[in-house]
């Protein structure tokens, strides 16, 4: 028989066990839930930060209540009164305070505010859940600021889990979502979804949010590692959410296509050691075909929707030609020539030319995407710009001009921060030598 | 993560009985969350066992048997593929699905590195 110390721990051991448990549940019902709740009471109170505040209070409330009490048949649901609860408390000691400053015009402001309330927490969630990417996503705010708050709110990161996607310290994430929320209430901006031509505008800010998102998970700028999965989901998750939200912007279709098709190279862009393998390496049977269909899908509806010449849907139009191919030989380099002479009209850019470049080269030979290359080394944008002496040394090699193609490496090499890719250019850079002692 | 949901022939899906439409607006309505929440990659449902194959591997011999077969408890009727952040999210999600009998069983997809 078990002495009753042995018991009393077996049970405590039980009831952390439970609690454990419990808190997982709860952790994965957060991340379900979060950003309907903090869309919800963002309308209501107005501000991100409040809101927030209100939707953690209610999170503390589950962990203190539910290990013990189990969860509740609708979670979100009791969140949502948890926390619409302390909103009205708040609202209501906030009231108290500005009457004291005799702060008449913002009083009749709040008295509405606890009478949208409760009309509030049954309306269409996807409004506010599209109200709550507009203002997270809001040009007011810088770019790093915008990325930081968009997953903090609607991805339902913590600011950790933030910080360790960006590789940056977690007091310099906290204080941008701090900074982000005090920024757009001094800028005063409204919890809405715009219409027409402001619109157009604004959901572009919210596009290149989820894009830089899936950026820089997709091919780190800095540190160990070539991608960060994670952040590649992350995006692609809050791409097909909004596809859901405003299913006629082709656009959206244009990026979550773009999205899904880059996606679907990811088992097959590293190699055993972690090495990158660029894409026309790649073994194509690992590509995930799943994702292709879908990311083809989608380009179908971006361009049914009129939106093919849209900055999106032309790079995905382009990463189609790659998914297409069952070869690398088979590649329809023509198609892509004329897909970025679409892109360059659209949003002339160095780096686009640069792309353009390496297609004319594999359409039309290395001598002539070489020309269109030297014309681009003058480029005062691209001085640093690891990509273009790595392309140019991809030509000269072809051309069998090694020793040149060697140096133009080995720069590349000393201008990128991404230790995997660097060493990807050495290696280059010293099959170069080889191939020089060769000839 | 991606994980598979298969439901189990026990469970909802008796072929000979079409479900109430109050069941399947429910489906519907539960389908659409999580479609709306970016979850589904893809779903389906199996035409009856009776319809269904088997190839028994023995060396070199294949055998083909007919379906319907005895384990009814066990046989599919029905997927999803969900795309989740863990496998605690997707326990959360398939609590909600509108069902009132029968068992779904979660299994994540093994991918391979990097991906």
């Amino acid at each position: 028989m078990r002495s009753p110390s042995t018991r009393a721990r077996d049970e405590a051991f039980a009831i952390d066990t439970a609690t454990a448990e419990a808190h997982r549940a709860i952790e994965a019902i957060w991340r379900i839930e979060s950003a309907r709740l903090i869309a919800g009471l963002t309308r209501t109170v107005g501000d991100i930060g409040t809101a927030e505040e209100l939707a953690q209070d209610a999170l503390v409330a589950a962990l203190e209540q539910w290990p013990t009490s189990g969860v509740p048949e609708r979670p979100g649901a009791w969140l949502m009164g948890t926390a619409k609860h302390r909103a009205t408390d708040l609202t209501r000691r906030r009231k108290t305070l500005e009457r004291k400053y005799e702060e008449l015009g913002r009083d009749t402001e709040r008295d509405q505010q606890v009478e949208d309330l409760d009309a509030s927490i049954d309306e269409d969630v996807g409004d506010d859940l599209l109200g709550l990417i507009f203002m997270a996503c809001h040009p007011v705010l810088s770019k790093d600021a915008r990325v930081a708050l968009t997953l903090r709110v609607l991805g339902g990161l913590t600011t950790e889990e933030i910080a360790r996607g960006f590789l940056v310290p977690v007091s310099s994430i906290a204080q941008r979502i701090v900074r982000a929320k005090r920024t757009l209430d001094e800028a005063h901006v409204r919890f809405e979804v715009p219409r027409g031509a402001e619109r157009v505008a604004r959901l572009g800010s919210v596009l290149e949010v989820i894009y830089l998102i899936f950026n820089e998970g997709y091919s780190a700028t800095a540190g160990t590692d070539w991608v960060r999965p994670a952040l590649c989901e992350e995006a692609l998750r809050l791409g097909r959410i909004l596809a859901e939200l405003v299913p006629t912007e082709p656009e959206v279709h244009g990026l979550v296509a773009l999205m899904e098709i880059h996606a679907s190279r990811l088992g097959a862009r590293v190699g055993p050691s972690g090495e990158p393998i660029l894409l026309l390496d790649q073994d194509r049977a690992l590509w995930d075909h799943l994702l292709i269909r879908r990311g083809l899908a989608a380009l179908e509806r971006a361009e049914r929707l009129g939106g093919a010449m849209g900055p999106y849907a032309l790079q995905a139009a382009i990463a189609a030609c790659h998914a297409r191919a069952a070869t690398a030989a088979e590649t329809d380099w023509p198609r892509i020539v004329a897909l970025y002479d679409a892109v360059a009209q659209l949003a002339p850019s160095p780096v686009v030319e640069l792309n353009r470049a390496v297609a004319v080269g594999m359409a039309f030979g290395p001598a002539a995407g070489l020309d269109l290359v030297d014309a681009l080394v003058a480029e005062p944008s691209l001085r640093a710009y690891h990509l273009l002496p790595a392309v140019r040394g991809d030509l000269l090699r072809k051309l069998g001009r090694s020793a040149e193609a060697r140096s133009e490496f080995e720069r590349a090499a000393s201008l990128t921060e991404n230790v995997v890719e660097r060493k990807l250019l050495e290696r280059r850079a010293a099959e170069c030598a080889a191939e020089g002692m060769a000839g | 993560m991606r994980v598979l949901v298969l439901a189990k022939e026990g469970a909802q899906t008796d072929a000979a009985a079409p479900p109430r439409p109050e069941a399947m607006a429910e489906y519907q309505k539960f389908n659409e969350e999580l479609v709306k929440a970016g979850v589904v990659l893809g779903a389906g449902r199996l035409s009856p066992s009776s319809q269904g194959k088997r190839v028994r591997f023995e060396g070199k011999k294949r055998t083909v048997i007919d379906g319907p077969w005895a384990e009814t408890k066990e046989l599919v009727a029905g997927y999803w593929l969900w795309q989740v952040r863990s496998l605690d999210e997707a326990l959360e999600w398939l609590k909600r699905a509108p069902y009132d009998g029968g068992t779904f069983e979660v299994r994540e997809i093994s991918q391979h590195e990097g991906a």
